[in-house]
């Protein structure tokens, strides 16, 4: 009979898909495609957000959007009757896009060199915060009727994001959202962290929004630019 | 689920392992789970017993969970303190300049195998 032995492995469970999305963003940065990565609770406004984002941007750099949802494809169809390049990916279950899943994604939307990638991860403000996805940047959505606490609940998820989006804020005067204590809040956990009021249904802000978007893609996508 | 995308990144590190060293079967593995890390055991063992079940290296495993203790770091004043008894705020200085020194590890500290 054979003898069960000990070994040691010391293998921390993030490092292995932490070393994926490493890799991931070198090739991206190789082809010269930008990816974002955009979370935010359910019903934040991540689709009608990325619907305003195509219009603002959508001239400037192809666009190409991946949608990740435990089921369905209305996202997919809402966002590809605007003409974009689109795929649905389905997590089966689980509540977050890790970087092989993603990985995956980009080789089926297959999106030219110099693309804008975003990602429309699972809604939720817990899992997708733990799991880099391989995105050069990542941007969460906050709306106004979720309260000003939220990142006081969900710091994780507040300090990954280089952007924060607070959309929904044509309904301010019915909500007791005190935005002053909200912003307060995300740079409590994260300082350097960009936050741009919005109302993705109006457009207000939407300018602001691209313009900071806009300068991450050039700023990633410039040494390739500069080589010719 | 979160414990479900853990458990499979645990089978396929073990598997590469397994194959790797030329692993037969596994009769335990030991995950180091920090206080704060936010990863339910109870849910790990059950996603574990589905998952494990596919795989003929891990199918007549255990999992075993060491919990690894939450400490934070005071910036204010250099200390450390139980980051489950007093949170973000330095009990000592009542400095909220603080971060997190251990508790956030999901860790595979290792496999009884042959």
């Amino acid at each position: 009979m054979e003898s069960f032995k000990i070994l040691e492995i010391k293998e921390s469970v993030f490092a292995d898909n932490d070393r994926q999305a490493a890799i991931l963003r070198q090739e991206l940065q190789e082809k010269g495609i930008f990816l974002l990565n955009l979370m935010s609770s359910p019903g934040a406004g991540k689709t009608t957000t990325l619907l305003r984002t195509i219009e603002a941007l959508g001239a400037e750099f192809p666009i190409a959007i991946m949608e990740a949802d435990i089921d369905s494809e209305v996202d997919a169809r809402a966002i590809s009757n605007t003409g974009v390049k689109t795929i649905q990916l389905h997590t089966g279950g689980m509540c977050h896009l890790d970087a092989d899943m993603t990985r995956q994604g980009l080789l089926g939307l297959d999106a030219p060199a110099g693309s804008l990638v975003v990602l429309e991860n699972v809604g939720n403000l817990v899992c997708p915060a733990e799991f880099d996805t391989g995105a050069v940047k990542n941007a969460m959505i906050l709306s106004v009727p979720e309260g000003h606490d939220k990142p006081l609940k969900y710091p994780l998820m507040f300090s990954v994001c280089h952007a924060v989006l607070i959309n929904k804020i044509d309904v301010l005067p019915y909500f007791d959202f005190d935005m002053e204590a909200c912003k307060a809040y995300i740079h409590k956990r994260n300082p350097e962290a960009e936050i741009i009021p919005i109302c993705a249904k109006t457009g207000e802000g939407i300018d602001i929004w691209a313009d900071w978007l806009r300068q991450q893609v050039h700023a990633w996508q410039a040494p390739r630019n500069n080589k010719f | 689920m979160h414990e479900l995308g853990i458990v499979f990144h645990v089978i396929k590190h073990l598997e590469k392992v397994g194959e790797e060293q030329g692993l037969s079967a596994v009769r335990s593995v030991t995950l180091e789970l920090g206080e704060v890390s936010g990863v339910v055991g109870e849910y790990l063992t059950d996603c574990w017993k589905w998952a494990a079940a596919k795989s003929s290296l891990l199918q007549a495993s255990s999992l075993q969970i060491v919990t690894l203790p939450a400490i934070t770091y005071c910036t204010g004043c250099g200390r450390t303190y139980e980051t489950v008894k007093y949170g973000r705020t330095c009990p000592y200085c009542a400095s909220e300049d603080t971060y997190l020194l251990t508790g956030n590890e999901v860790n595979i500290k290792e496999i009884e195998a042959c």
